[in-house]
């Protein structure tokens, strides 16, 4: 039993990266209707930033803070200069578009960094705690930390702002938000820039245990795609509790079903397909997907 | 009087089709003017080449300045508020959210005052303040619209057949709401119309539109009499 309660845990708190992931992929779906396949490798980029900071002995913290400052700006200037062009252009397009993001956000990251492994220092101690034989570490109560920080800021933000109730104006109609006055070019450059310094906070702490290189977010990315498809693409809700549903059944997996060993990805996947045949627009999504 | 709107050679269309062909018409201050039409006119081109919605060549002079080719942000900044064809209802915002995002370019207390304002108004609003505007019927959704669109203090209000699908009775009520609106707080208005027997009540001046070409043009008292558009928009 404390055996499960610790994997129990251990899938939450890497669920929240993915529900933190998620969540960036969904303020991009909300607001632009694209599903932006380099969330990922920006975020990757990003991290690279906290360890080109913390080598020349910036404080981690803060280094993870001007990495989240620099990963906003730089996300409103990707959705300016290479969303905007193709806004209006097929799906299709706009696949094609971010894949090559995709392509082109990591390459530059290794050709400026390198691709050895990169050791980030840890932005806090690593301990893990024995409550009633439960293991707990500081890297679970982190994440979980800042997922809960994240979605109260996201939620304040959205609901107790102007700027944030402009932005769900034009995340829900557009054409009538511009009617009104609401700058709706600068709302979608914000979406942009929300969700890369949401990613540049969840990638620059799932990476520091581990270490970073090239293909430090990919599998990451799958989860987090995973659930925002679980959860519904366009509800920062289904965001939240469907990524942490995806680690936990992640965790699970891995200790209990050894006959999927080595192919762990399978499970949570699987489990999406079910829940997608039945309810195609996720748990939480509200059925009307569409461009907006 | 002065001239609030005055458009002139205004040509739009969409990708290769051209609607309008070089239109000239005016709206002064204080004025409600109708532009009459049957379906593919031109009518809601018109009102979206106005308020920057597509592009469009020519002249449109609002308020004493050029605001052809400005965004639809800045030209409702500048003061023309548009209610789209089909109410432009954002469905996903209570009723009460509806009307703030309304007034984004403003700042200041006395927004909460204006949202009263058209709380007593449109009591039917009050009361849905708190629900999902997608939620409410057709006729609730064009108040919302309209209350939308004039909690930004506009210099003009531009309607688009206010009168689709909504009820007979519906659509009564709030043509005569337009009406106080127009005479009791001087809000100018132009307003594309196929209900042109409620429309040329409401409007002092009007304009027939066929094929993207103005027609006629008279007083609404002129239009209503002249044989032609009786016979098209009246049905008599």
């Amino acid at each position: 039993m404390s055996l499960f309660l610790t994997q129990l845990m251990n899938g939450i708190g890497i669920g929240a990266v993915y529900a933190s992931l998620a969540l960036a992929l969904v303020l991009v779906f909300r607001t632009t209707g694209i599903l932006n396949f380099a969330q990922g490798e920006m975020a990757l980029y990003s991290t690279y930033l906290v360890w080109f900071f913390t080598v020349r002995s910036v404080p981690v913290w803060i280094a993870i803070l001007l990495a989240m400052a620099i990963s906003f700006v730089g996300g409103a200037a990707i959705e300016r200069v290479l969303i905007r062009p193709v806004e209006q252009a097929s799906p299709l397009v706009l696949v094609i578009v971010t894949i090559g993001m995709f392509l082109a956000i990591n390459s530059i990251a290794q050709v400026q960094f390198g691709n050895d492994i990169k050791l980030l220092p840890r932005a806090y101690p690593n301990k893990t705690w024995l409550p009633g034989n439960v293991q707990i570490s500081s890297d679970t109560l982190v994440l979980v930390g800042v997922l809960v920080a994240e979605c109260v800021i996201l939620y304040l933000v959205l609901n107790r702002t102007r700027i944030g109730l402009a932005f769900r104006a034009v995340a829900s109609n557009p054409e009538s938000s511009r009617l009104v006055g609401v700058p709706v070019g600068r709302m979608l450059m914000l979406g942009w820039a929300m969700a890369a310094a949401i990613g540049a906070l969840a990638g620059a702490l799932v990476i520091a245990p581990v270490g970073l290189e090239g293909a430090s977010m990919q599998e990451i990315l799958v989860y987090a795609f995973a659930a925002a498809a679980l959860g519904g693409f366009d509800s920062p809700v289904g965001a939240v509790v469907a990524g942490l549903i995806v680690g936990v059944v992640g965790t699970m997996t891995t200790q209990y079903l050894h006959v999927v060993h080595d192919i762990e990805l399978v499970v949570p996947l699987a489990l999406i397909l079910v829940v997608l045949l039945f309810r195609p627009s996720g748990l939480f999504g509200s059925t009307r997907v569409e461009r907006v | 009087m002065t001239a609030l709107l005055e458009v002139s050679e205004l040509r739009a269309g969409y990708g290769a089709v051209r609607v309008l062909q070089g239109l000239d018409f005016s709206v002064d201050v204080g004025e409600a003017v109708v532009i009459l039409g049957a379906n593919g006119a031109g009518k809601t081109t018109t009102l979206r080449a106005i308020s920057g919605m597509i592009d469009a060549v020519g002249r449109v002079m609002f308020d004493g300045h050029a605001i052809t080719g400005r965004r639809p942000d800045q030209i409702a900044a500048a003061g023309v508020a548009h209610v789209p064809q089909g109410r432009g209802t954002i469905v996903d915002l209570t009723v009460d959210e509806n009307l703030r995002i309304g007034a984004y370019r403003r700042r200041g207390p006395e927004i909460d005052v204006d949202i009263d304002r058209w709380y007593t108004t449109f009591p039917r609003l009050k009361e849905r303040r708190a629900q999902q505007a997608g939620s409410m019927s057709g006729g609730e959704q064009q108040m919302l619209a309209v209350a939308r669109a004039l909690m930004g203090r506009p210099k003009l209000v531009l309607l688009d057949e206010p009168s689709l699908g909504l009820a007979p009775l519906v659509t009564q009520e709030l043509f005569r709401t337009l009406g106080d609106l127009n005479r009791e707080d001087g809000i100018s208005m132009l307003v594309v119309e196929q209900n042109a027997g409620l429309a040329l009540k409401l409007a002092t001046r009007g304009y027939v539109l066929e094929t993207g070409t103005i027609v006629i043009s008279g007083t609404a008292a002129e239009l209503a009499g002249n044989d032609d558009v009786r016979r098209a928009y009246l049905g008599i």
